[in-house]
Parts: structure tokens; C-alpha cells; sequence
């Protein structure tokens, strides 16, 4: 082997990256179905305060599938979700890990974490209705309303199998009972001006051009949009519609919440914990509220000026836990019911 | 030794058994995933056969015939165009036509919904042009249909097709030509009755590829909502969390594959394709009329406008949009990845490949055979369901790992593979090596027998022949086989972004991240990227071939 074949096989092994763990080094390794841009700051603080280092790998799906395969043998230490159902998802297959800590306990209102202590709940989203403000008069809607026919041709929706809203149908199946939930989205899907397509913020988009007047989507994304410099367009977007926080006289607004679970195999448990800890305190839930627009779960957090000026959220507090088991059958209607052809 | 064992046995023991240790490492993904498949506790077929399954497939024949047909269309007629006729700028679109083969398909999907949505530019300004109010006052296609899918996976893919419709008709003796002509044929029957059922194998290796990269295509479908097969292995996996459901509709997928590789076999049999004579690449070109002239450059043209120049301009302007807010040193981190893994990638797939056919060369037993079949399997199966057939490999490679240095040591082993970059390579290979086997595959099979021969028997040795005769001869299809692996690896994404380790993102995944965020317009310069990456090799894949 002369000197370049050396030096290639140098190269190559330095990028075969056979990983050594090594326990001493001080870090923490997270799985995020969050996006990396809205938890960096958080993480940021919380290297800034306790000097552990924060790995990140981010997917929009696949991450709980991906740690069951890998079982003991996973590198990830905690798992952070964007709703409820990964989370129970997580739990039911065996690979998180049971924490109790006074100080999770004390901040996270117990309907919002496990009682075996297996997930954490850390923010709360709400899915609302973004109604035109030029052409729909109403200010009071509940969900049930929207297969009323005469919205017909004037809703748009995301695909009926994301996750956010799939978890609002599972709430809608467990509050209204399955044949009056198979009327409703049938009804709902006959109202679509389009096949559903694209993100909430699309659907928004689509409100502002004039294709439809009713949108369903998250909270966050109205303050978000109202307050983007980067891409001034979707300032026009969100100015066009209105929030309307369905139920709100009724059972209440559904909401779904992100969280945590630490892994069964977490390889850095303590610095895991540490993270979780770190994200259920003052300083961690002000971010949460101020820069991404969600709500923080903590007592006595408040929400950023934008979101209080959404109104007050009545929270629908039908137990989470049900809605995420009705998550497959909820599933399988939307395929039956066919909404997303 | 009668027959039979002659050709079970015949080749070293130990070609042999390498033979039998890779096509073992590239199958073990695809097994694990049929294991799981078969295996599963809850039986979904009813349901999905009485939802879902039937929308999936018919939606999957469409596409692929409808596919097929435009980029049969498109790249045949372009590549004969180009190598029969003269007209104004052909030498420059022996290049230009391969454009498209950079652009991703997500991109060139997110450009043109961007583009021709309701609420992007070209219908905004019609309905601001001509006053109409809302959807139902006009009539504008819809781009986010099975149609529209279609239309676009052609006008990028149709390259594939050229590219080896191209290499069929340039190798093609004009002797062959010149009798069909004298015999009586115009131009065109030449064409469509001889010059086209003898470049048939290229073509149809060519369409393969094609079909293959639309069973394979997901983040463009899902954008459209088109629900093919492969969307639903994601939609059933990922967000139904229904792991068994989605093998189970990939073996509706491994089925289709398995029907067209039967078919290339059977297309490309015994057939030699060498000539000896003067080739078509080297002979004068027909001239044309001026009006004839322009209008085939015309012809040639609009492929390129709507695969390439269209949407890199958007993503251009994009990104100078942006200028100002671009972090430079992450942006040459995720270039430095994505280059270093593709570069690794292609050349271990060369080396691989080439293995795989000169074995089938020199020992053309069952085993041989049937290994080479089985190894290129891995195309046919979405990326992410290999993806997740290498974790289990790995990580039962890990379990072994650990229980050995119990037994050895007494305690567990410090080294973790499933968390590396082995993954990733491992699940490129067993993806695209029948890119590389098919390429260089090609190359040999035009190569004549009679210069092997020749050499062998002035004494020269088995590997001595290779090196000095058979390689040279065939290197345009050696540096094809390496570009095409290399663009083919930049471009990934479903695997990459479910085996990455920590803090490791390649210019496709970070695309991705944006792009699913519907933010286009941040992931417009890593999209750029990636295309002027994909630019080099496509000008020196043309560069060799016209050398050749």
C-alpha cells in the first residue's frame, strides 16, 4: 500500500465513523419530531446553564419506529414529540422509561403527564378554526358545524392522516360516538374546495387567495405568521382570517400537547433527565410561550400578548389518554370515509 | 462432470464464496423486511384491500405507464434526433438534455406547485389579468393531480432514458443505416424498424430505471397527493404506526419490481450487440432545411426549459432573495457530507459491481446468477423501508457484538455501529447498486468477445485482460457508473434522514427539513446545490460518451 492508499483508508475510516461511546463526555442525545430551529433556543439555555452538550436528530416521522428497532442498542436519550400520540406510541412500544422527579411533578399539572410516570407533557396546542374575516361573518363555530352544509365548497384541511388532525378526529370519535363521527367527516369532506393538500399554513394561504373561507389548524402558526419578518406574505396571510376557537361554550377547544419521554435506553439517563427538568421550568416554558406561541403548561406561566389576544382558551379536558387510543380507529374511518381523495 | 455440476461448480471455490458473502450482507435488509412482512400478529390485508390498497395500485399503474410512455417519448426521440440530424446548438444539447438528471424530484415538485398553484404567480396574474374572482370563474389544470405528477416525474426522468437510448444509437453501425436505406426505407422507417428494436435492450434498461425511481418516489407524490404505493407504505408505517401493514403493501411493490427485471432479463437474453464497423456516433449527421433546423431545436429545448431551467431560475431567485440571511459555515458542512458520502458510495458500488459481472463472466453458473438477480433487488424497495431493514441488521450485528465480548471479555463491547455512517452506506449500496451493475453491465455486453479472446489466447492473464483490455474499452461506462451512483446518493433522502447519526445532515435532508415546513424559499440554496453538484458529472457522463 503506498502512501495515498494509506491516506485514503485513513479518510475512509474516519468516515465508516464507528461510533466508541464514551460515557464520559458530557452531552445529551435528542430524537425531535420538533423542529430543530424551534427547540435550539431552548437548548441553547440549557447548555448555557448546566455546560451538557445537546445532539440533535430531527425527523418528521419514523423516530419512535426507528428506537424500538434499535432497542439497547440506541443512542438517543430523550424523545421530544409534537403531540400526544407519539408519545403513547413511544410507551406502548417499550422503549421509554419511568422518571419521577419533584421537579417535573411540581411544575406539569398532573393531567398533562403520565401518572406511571412515563411521558411529560410540556406544551399545549390548541387546533382552531381560521375563518376569512372579509367573508365569514360568524365568530362563534363549533367542529360539529363544519359539515353543515352550507359551507359547501368553502373548507380547506390538510391531509385527514396527519397527526394534528387526526388527534381532533379521535377527540371528535370519542365525544360523539362513531356513526355520528362518520356523518360528520363525510360531511366535512364533502365541504373541501380542494383535495386536502399541504400544511396549515397553506390552508391559510389558500383562505387569503380567495379558495375557501375555513381552514382548521394550530394556534401557534396565526402568531407565528403575524410576526414573520423573514416572510413577509404570510403577514398577509394571517391578517386575512380571524381565529375562532371552536366549542368554546361548549365541551371546550380540543387541544393537543407536545411532551417528552426519556428512553428506556437512554445511555446519558441523568443529563437526560436534566433536559426534561430543565423544560419544565419558568425560564424554559417563558420561551416556549414567547417565541413559538404555544401554551406553556407550567402553573402560572403566561402566554406571549398574541396568543392572550386570541381570546381565552376554554381547553376541551376530555382525557387524552382515550383520544390517543382512538387514534387507529379514527384512522381507518378517514381511509373508509375516503377525505383525502 | 456432466452438465449440471459443471455448472453449479464451475469458478473457484473462493470466487464462490465471496460471491455468496455479499449477496448475503446485500439481502439480509430485504429478508428482515420480508420476515417482518410475513410474520406480522395483525393481518391489515382486509382492511386495506377494501380501502386503501386498490386506490394505491391503480394510482401506480398510471403513473408508471404513464411515465414510460412520455419518457420513451421524450428521451428516444431526443437521442435519435441528436445523433442522426444536424441542426443549430445540437452539439451543445448532447449536455443540455441530460440537465435534468440534477433536479431532484421533490424540488422540481415544490417549484412548480409553488409556481402553479391557485395562489402562486401564473394564476394570480391571470385572474388579476382577466378579473376573474374565485376557482369557479376559470378553468386552470391542477397541478396537484396524478396528471400533473406524471407530467413532471417525465420531464425530469426522461434523461435516463436518453442517456441510454443515446449510448444504443451511437454504437449502432451505420452500415446497418445505409442498407435499411438502400433497400428502400425513409429516414423514419430506419428509424422505427431498425435502428429502435436494436437499441430496444438500452431503451428498456433505460425505462426500468424510470419505473424504478417512480415506485421509489415519495416526497413529490406526497406533495401532490397522489397516493401511490410507496405513499402508502409511509402513511401506513409512520403515521398509522402500523409497521406489518406497510411490508406487507411493499410486497405488493416487490412483486411489480420482480415483473420488470423478469422482463429485462428476458428482453436482453443472448443477444451481442458489438459491430466492427464504422459507428453511427462517427458518421456525417443529416442536414436540414432552415425551418427543419429550427424547429428541432425547438424540440430539444422545451425538455430542458421545463426540467431544469424553469425551476432552477426559481430556486435562483430564491435564494438571492434570501442572500442576506444564509449561514455560510453550515452550508459548507452539509456540503462537505453530502460530497464525502456520495463519493464513498459510488466508488464502492463500482467496485462491487464489477465484481457482480465479471464473475458472471468468467463463471456463468446458477449461483452467479442468481446472486447477481437477487443483489439488485434493492432498488425495487422504497428507501425507507430499507432503511429501516438495515437497522435491523445492524443492530442485531451489535447484539452480537455485545454478547461476544460478555463471553470474551465479561463485559459489554464500547463499539456501537447502528449509530455510524455504516448505515447509511449500507443502505445506499443495496439501493444503487443495480445502477452501477446495470451501467457497466451495458458497457460489457457491447463489448466484443472476440478481443477477450484474442488476449487470452497471446497469453495474456485472466486479470491482466481485464485490466488492460477490457477496462479501457469499456471506462465511459465505468465513469457513467460512478456518476450516476454519485447524483443518484446526493439526491436521496427518505434513508438518509432515518439513518443519519447525530448532527450529521447531507444537503438533501436539509432540503427536506425545510421543504416540509413548506418553506421553499430557505431550502432553495442547498437545492442549488445539490443541482450544480449534479451538473459535473452530468457534462462528463455526455464526455465520455461521445468519446467513446
Amino acid at each position: 500500500m503506498n502512501i495515498t492508499h494509506k491516506i485514503l483508508f485513513i479518510f475512509l475510516l474516519l468516515f465508516l465513523n464507528v461510533e466508541i461511546a464514551l460515557s464520559k463526555t458530557n452531552e445529551v442525545n435528542i430524537y425531535t419530531y420538533r423542529q430543530p430551529q424551534l427547540i435550539q433556543p431552548l437548548l441553547n439555555e440549557f447548555t448555557k446553564d448546566t455546560g451538557i452538550k445537546t445532539n440533535i436528530l430531527y425527523a418528521s416521522s419514523g423516530l419512535v419506529e426507528k428506537m424500538i428497532r434499535e432497542s439497547n442498542n440506541g443512542s438517543a436519550d430523550i424523545l421530544l414529540t409534537v403531540g400526544i400520540g407519539r408519545l403513547i406510541d413511544a410507551v406502548n412500544g417499550n422503549i421509554a422509561q419511568r422518571v419521577n422527579s419533584r421537579i417535573i411533578n411540581e411544575n406539569i399539572p398532573q393531567q398533562y403527564r403520565d401518572k406511571d410516570g412515563m411521558w411529560v407533557g410540556l406544551t399545549a396546542r390548541s387546533r382552531v378554526i381560521f375563518a376569512s374575516k372579509e367573508r365569514v361573518t360568524e365568530n362563534d363555530l363549533t367542529y360539529e358545524d363544519l359539515s353543515n352544509e352550507k359551507w359547501f365548497g368553502r373548507i380547506c384541511s390538510r391531509s385527514g392522516q396527519h397527526e394534528y388532525n387526526l388527534t381532533l378526529f379521535s377527540s371528535m370519535l370519542v365525544n360523539n360516538g362513531e356513526e355520528k363521527f362518520i356523518d360528520w367527516l363525510k360531511g366535512l369532506r364533502n365541504n373541501l374546495a380542494t383535495k386536502p393538500q399541504g400544511n396549515d399554513r397553506e390552508q391559510v394561504k389558500r383562505i387569503y387567495s380567495g379558495l375557501c373561507d375555513l381552514s382548521l389548524g394550530n394556534s401557534y402558526y396565526m402568531a407565528q405568521m403575524l410576526l414573520n419578518d423573514k416572510e413577509p406574505e404570510q403577514k398577509d396571510w394571517a391578517n386575512s382570517v380571524k381565529i375562532i376557537m371552536p366549542n368554546s361554550n361548549g365541551r371546550g377547544t380540543h387541544i393537543d400537547i407536545s411532551g417528552a419521554i426519556i428512553s428506556k435506553y437512554a445511555p446519558n439517563k441523568n443529563n437526560a433527565i436534566k433536559l426534561l427538568e430543565f423544560l419544565t421550568t419558568e425560564k424554559a416554558q417563558r420561551i416556549y410561550a414567547d417565541l413559538n406561541h404555544e401554551y406553556p403548561l407550567k402553573n402560572g406561566t403566561e402566554t406571549s400578548k398574541i396568543v392572550s389576544g386570541f381570546g381565552v382558551l376554554n381547553a376541551d379536558t376530555t382525557d387524552l389518554l382515550s383520544i390517543a387510543e382512538s387514534r387507529s380507529k379514527a384512522s381507518r374511518i378517514v381511509d373508509i370515509v375516503s377525505f383525502d381523495n | 462432470m456432466n452438465k449440471l455440476s459443471r455448472k453449479i461448480l464451475s469458478g473457484s471455490i473462493f470466487d464462490n464464496l465471496i460471491l455468496c458473502l455479499l449477496v448475503i450482507i446485500l439481502i439480509i435488509p430485504i429478508v428482515s423486511i420480508l420476515f417482518v412482512a410475513l410474520s406480522a400478529d395483525e393481518n391489515i390485508w382486509p382492511h386495506l384491500i377494501s380501502t386503501v390498497l386498490p386506490d394505491y395500485v391503480l394510482t401506480t399503474m398510471l403513473i408508471l405507464m404513464g411515465v414510460s410512455f412520455l419518457t420513451f417519448l421524450i428521451g428516444t426521440g431526443l437521442a435519435w434526433i441528436i445523433t442522426i440530424y444536424e441542426f443549430p446548438f445540437r452539439k451543445i444539447f448532447e449536455w443540455l438534455c441530460l440537465l435534468p438528471l440534477a433536479m431532484p424530484t421533490y424540488i422540481i415538485a415544490y417549484s412548480y406547485g409553488e409556481l402553479l398553484d391557485y395562489t402562486g404567480v401564473v394564476q394570480s396574474s391571470l385572474r388579476q389579468i382577466f378579473g376573474w374572482q374565485t376557482i369557479q370563474d376559470y378553468w386552470f389544470p391542477n397541478i396537484f393531480s396524478t396528471g400533473g405528477g406524471i407530467i413532471l416525474m417525465s420531464f425530469v426522468l426522461y434523461p435516463y432514458v436518453f442517456l441510454t437510448a443515446r449510448a444504443a444509437f451511437m454504437r449502432q453501425s451505420t452500415t446497418l443505416i445505409e442498407a435499411s436505406r438502400t433497400l428502400g426505407f425513409s429516414f423514419n422507417q430506419s428509424f422505427t424498424r431498425i435502428a429502435l428494436p436494436i437499441a430496444r435492450p438500452g431503451i428498456v434498461i433505460g425505462l426500468i430505471l424510470v419505473m424504478m425511481e417512480c415506485m421509489n418516489e415519495f416526497a413529490a407524490f406526497e406533495y401532490f397527493g397522489i397516493n401511490s404505493l410507496t405513499v402508502g407504505v409511509y402513511v401506513t408505517w409512520l403515521e398509522k404506526g402500523n409497521l406489518e401493514g406497510a411490508t406487507q403493501i411493499t410486497l405488493c411493490i416487490f412483486l411489480l419490481i420482480g415483473f420488470f427485471i423478469f422482463l429485462e432479463r428476458k428482453m436482453r437474453r443472448n443477444r451481442s450487440f458489438s459491430f466492427k464497423d464504422t459507428r453511427l456516433s462517427n458518421s456525417r449527421r443529416l442536414t436540414l432545411s432552415k425551418k427543419g433546423g429550427y424547429t428541432f431545436f425547438i424540440i430539444c429545448l422545451i425538455p430542458v426549459l421545463i426540467g431544469f431551467v424553469l425551476p432552477s431560475w426559481l430556486l435562483l431567485s430564491f435564494v438571492i432573495d434570501r442572500l442576506n440571511e444564509i449561514q455560510f459555515s453550515n452550508f459548507v458542512t452539509l456540503f462537505f457530507n453530502s460530497f464525502i458520502l456520495s463519493a464513498i458510495s459510488s466508488l464502492i458500488a463500482l467496485i462491487v459491481a464489477l465484481y457482480l459481472v465479471i464473475s458472471s463472466s468468467s463463471s456463468n453458473n446458477i449461483i452467479t446468477k442468481a446472486a447477481i438477480s437477487i443483489s439488485r433487488l434493492g432498488y425495487a424497495f422504497p428507501g425507507i423501508i430499507l432503511a429501516l431493514g438495515v437497522i435491523i441488521v445492524l443492530s442485531l450485528i451489535d447484539k452480537i457484538i455485545d454478547h461476544t465480548s460478555l463471553l470474551l471479555f465479561g463485559s459489554l463491547s464500547s463499539i456501537v455501529i447502528s449509530g455510524g455512517l455504516i448505515g447509511v452506506f449500507y443502505a445506499y449500496i443495496s439501493r444503487f447498486l443495480t445502477v452501477s451493475y446495470g451501467t457497466i453491465d451495458a458497457g460489457f455486453s457491447t463489448l466484443n468477445s472476440n478481443l477477450v479472446d484474442a488476449s487470452r489466447i497471446l497469453g495474456m492473464g485472466k486479470y491482466e485482460t481485464l485490466k488492460k483490455v477490457q477496462i479501457p474499452i469499456i471506462k465511459p461506462a465505468i465513469i457513467m457508473a460512478i456518476l450516476l451512483v454519485f447524483i443518484d446518493t446526493m439526491k436521496e433522502l427518505p434513508a438518509t434522514l432515518i439513518l443519519r447519526p447525530f448532527n450529521f445532515d447531507t444537503l438533501a435532508t436539509n432540503v427536506y427539513t425545510y421543504a416540509s415546513l413548506s418553506d421553499i424559499q430557505n431550502a432553495a440554496l442547498p437545492s442549488l446545490t445539490i443541482v450544480i453538484a449534479g451538473l459535473l458529472p452530468v457534462i462528463l457522463i455526455n464526455r465520455e460518451l461521445t468519446r467513446s
